[in-house]
Formats: C-alpha cells, structure tokens, sequence
C-alpha cells in the first residue's frame, strides 16, 4: 500500500473517528511525522527497549521499596549516590547487595580479616575463615610449586584443591 | 585512682603548628625509605565508623558536630603518635587546607567539604587521622619508601588503641561497616607511590596498567582519586576489601606487585642507559637547562620536568643537583605551598614567575 500523500510504502496506519464517521489513513513514516505529528520509528534500539524496561522496573521498586527506619534510606537512593546513610543498611539490603559486593570483591561475600577485640569478646569467637581465601592461597601456593618446578608438592596442592572444591 | 582535672589528662601543648610545616618535604617525598629511587612511598589507610551513628551522607548537623567532639576529644586525650595536632577544618582558611591536600595528609573531598571536620596530623607527618570524611574516621600512615609492613604494624596498634575507646560498627559477615560497600570488610586501602619515567619513555607503561587491571589494582595519580598521572608518578592500590585479610593482601603488594613493577621500571632504565644514552642524557639536561633558566614556570610543566631531572640523578647521568634538592621542589612548588611560603595570594604569571623564581634560587645554588 502506498502513502496517501507521496509515493512511499505506508507504514503507519491510522483510524480516526470524526463525528461518527470513520476516516482511514495510510501515511509513511515522513508524513505520518510532518501532518500528524507522531514521532514514529520504524525499529526502537534494543538498548533503548531495555533501558526502559530497567527504568520502569526500577522505578517500581523505589515506590515499592523498603526504607530503611533509621536513615531513611532506599535501595534505589542507595543506587544512585553507591553511598549507604547508616550501618543497618547493609542487614536491611543484604539479598541485593550480595550480587554486588561480589563484583566489586573478586567473588568474595564474607569478611576475613581482622576482627575487634570487642567483637570476639561479644561473640566469643572469631568469625570462620571461609573457603575462598584458603582456596586463593592453595592456587597461589600451586602456581609457585609449578614454577619452581617442585612437582610433588605441586600434585598435593592439586589434590588439595581438588578436595576442598568438592 | 585519683581524680585528675581534664586537664592533666591532655598531652602537653604542642609547639607543631600548620606553618611548622611548610619549608621542608613531607614525609611522603623525605625520599630516603627502601627502594626510594622508584617507590616514593607507601600509604595504608583503615576506614572506620562508630556504630549507632548514622553515615555522613544521612547524619543531620548536630550529629556531625557530636561525632566530631567525641572523636577529637577521643584523640586528644589518647595521642596515638607523639606531637599530634589536631586541625578543625571547618574554621581553616582556603591555603591550609589545600596545603594539608599537597602534603598527602586529607584528601581532596576532605578539604572542600562542609560542615564540622577536622584532622589529626602527628608531628613527623606519618601518622594523619581524617575525622568525618567518607566515613567517620579514615586513619592513614604514610611512610617513605617501601614500607609497608612497618606501616601495616604502625596502623594496626592505632587502630587497637582507638578501639578501645571508640565502638567501631562491625559485622560478623561484612567486617568493618563503612559508608560504601567497596571499602566494606577490612577497610583498608593499601597505596604505593611509584616513579616510572623510564617505563613512560619507552611506551611500557601500558603493559603495567593492563596487569595491574587484571590483579583489580587501581592505578591512579599523584593526588588519588579522579587524578591524573603528572610527573610520572603512579599511585598502584587495592580495590577489594572484603574476603582477604589484610596480612594477604600487603603480602601481595610487598612480596609480588611492587618488586615485579620495580623489575620492569629498573629494566626501562637500563636499556635507556646502554641504548639511548643520548635520548636520555638530551631530556635530562634540557629538563635541567629549562628548571634553571625559565622566568614562567606552571605547575605541571614543573613536575613534567623535575621527574626527567629525578630519573637523570638516579641513573647518575646528573651530578649537580642532589635528590632532596628535587624531592622538596616537587612539593614546596605546589601552589599552596609557594603561596604560603611567598606568604601572599598569587595568581596566573604572578605565580609563575614566583615558582619559577623559587626553582632557579634552588638550583642555582641561592
């Protein structure tokens, strides 16, 4: 079908109703553009439909969200400034932060390093050690047997790794 | 025990003051630690936040002012390094808090900030306690040179000493809680200060910044954060902090990332000395020739050529100039410290001129 006003294929297709009657049009996109003012685009970028589907959702969960009652912080705020208002924040948004304080950490999701006095005193032990950091270690330790060529040691780091990865 | 008024409990006054510090280099370009040719100096800072009390970002005005009085009095009365002072920031005029940024003691944001903030700096310049930055506390050694078990050593047993007076928020999973969740865990940021004029010479430098990328090391400017490389000094840091302890993640710094850069920098420097001897002679001498003469000299034209002059004395290629000489230039031609040693506000050719006085004075024997 060609454009009612050029010569073009008609892309866009309108039906409008004027005092009960009906007035069918069949414009290209130019035209339908020029006389009717519609901002037609033949193809929306996948990224543009995907943005969007990001805003909409994400706006839906700043309205939805949980705020925080002694900060008065939302997961959306957070996401815009990366900065969190108090120290509740991190057990209030755990399951979302987790994706990403993997990302930014190497994988890593649990603290293994020093610990206040005050802390052991109050739990009255040190927090584990998790898996990640010895496995680190037993790589590392791997690849220097390998280039020192101590290959013994090498087949039992191996079998190490082997063991604790399951 | 007995009753003691406050008082007594103070350190003796302090004679250190801001202007003390001035007119000679920080400890950051004293320049006589291990491997100081290539690695100007080593920095570790811990961010720390005081549970029940809410971030920065979120704390109202009396808030802020409360951390602050609690905080200062907290270091007042327990002096973690002898001749500590403590600066309110909130009250320091425009050039101090611009001079503390050029000594490496607060960081830029510390300095444009608003509201009630301070810092404690010890007297020899090792030892700097930023009190509402990010987070409530960002302590910091610096050291010169590679020195970063004796900084590790030195921050540690701070640490424990604030500790015991201050609640830190931690948490069993996260570690140390900190405003963002990329300081999280140990909160620590482990920085050494690198000179790579041979590795920039000869386009190797690239190299470094694709390995250090692939270890997650950030590689960053003079001045931290959001700073471009001048004067081909590198600032290598960490940028995981959760789920490594800090002994590991030093460990990797002092025993694999440093020495395999300063391995490369020392090879750049030796094929520059047997095979573009007069390449390198060339800069190293116009650089010279350029610092001794010129009447205008902006900031970054300085450090462009100080660090062709540094790399000429530590290959030996310059006799003349030793390298405090060039380490003191490096900062006393910063602008707030060519103001505040010119002792007036100084603008465009008028601080040109200055600086470039100030250089050929230097150089020149007085």
């Amino acid at each position: 079908m060609k454009c009612d006003n050029c010569s073009k294929p008609a892309t866009v297709h309108l039906t409008e109703i004027r005092s009960g009657k009906k007035i069918e049009k069949h414009l290209c996109e130019q035209c339908a553009a020029a006389s009717e003012g519609l901002p037609v685009k033949a193809h929306t970028p996948i990224n543009e439909l995907l943005t969007n589907f990001v805003m909409a959702h994400s706006g839906l969960q700043k309205e939805m969200g949980t705020t925080c009652e002694h900060c008065g912080i939302t997961w959306a705020e957070f996401r815009q400034h990366g900065l969190f208002g108090c120290e509740h924040d991190y057990d209030l948004f755990e399951k979302d932060l987790t994706p990403l304080l993997q990302r930014a950490h190497e994988a890593a999701t649990h603290h293994t390093g020093k610990v206040p006095t005050r802390a052991v005193a109050s739990t009255g032990s040190v927090p584990k050690k998790r898996k990640t950091i010895d496995m680190s270690k037993l790589k590392k330790e791997l690849q220097r047997a390998v280039e020192n060529e101590d290959y013994e040691r090498a087949a039992q780091l191996r079998d190490a790794i082997k063991e604790a990865e399951g | 025990m007995p009753f003691l008024p406050t008082a007594y409990c103070l350190p003796p006054t302090t004679p250190m003051k801001l202007s003390d510090l001035t007119t000679r280099a920080g400890e950051w370009l004293r320049g006589n630690g291990p491997m100081s040719e290539i690695v100007i100096s080593s920095r570790i800072r811990l961010a720390r936040n005081l549970t029940g009390h809410r971030f920065l970002g979120r704390a109202s005005r009396t808030e802020r002012n409360a951390l602050v009085k609690q905080v200062s009095s907290v270091l007042l009365d327990n002096p973690v390094a002898p001749n500590s002072f403590y600066v309110n920031l909130d009250d320091a005029p425009e050039i101090d808090r611009n001079l503390l940024v050029e000594r490496h003691l607060i960081s830029k944001p510390h300095a444009t900030a608003e509201g009630a903030r301070g810092v404690s700096v010890s007297g020899d310049e090792t030892v700097s306690i930023m009190v509402n930055e990010e987070d409530h506390l960002r302590i910091q050694v610096l050291r010169s040179g590679l020195q970063l078990d004796e900084a590790w050593n030195q921050i540690n047993q701070i640490d424990d000493t604030l500790e015991a007076k201050l609640n830190f928020a931690f948490h069993p999973r996260f570690g140390y809680l900190t405003a963002c969740p990329t300081n999280v865990g140990t909160g620590i940021r482990v920085s050494v200060m690198l000179h790579l004029p041979a590795l920039k010479l000869t386009g190797e430098i690239e190299k470094v910044f694709r390995a250090a990328k692939d270890m997650k090391l950030a590689v960053r400017g003079l001045y931290g954060e959001g700073t471009e490389a001048t004067g081909d000094f590198y600032q290598i840091s960490n940028q995981t902090t959760l789920g490594k302890s800090e002994e590991d993640l030093i460990s990797d710094f002092r025993h694999v990332v440093i020495p395999k850069i300063i391995d490369y920098e020392h090879h750049a420097r030796k094929t520059l000395l047997n095979d573009r001897t007069t390449a390198l002679d060339d800069k190293c001498c116009r650089a010279l020739g350029i610092l001794r003469t010129a009447r205008l000299m902006a900031s970054e034209e300085t450090l462009f050529l100080l660090s062709h002059l540094r790399m000429g004395v530590n290959l030996g290629r310059v006799k003349e100039v030793d390298i405090q000489t060039i380490n003191e230039l490096f900062l006393l031609t910063q602008p707030a410290h060519l103001q505040k040693l010119q002792g007036r506000k100084l603008e465009g050719d008028l601080r040109r001129a200055a600086r470039a006085d100030f250089i050929r004075q230097k150089l020149n024997g007085g």
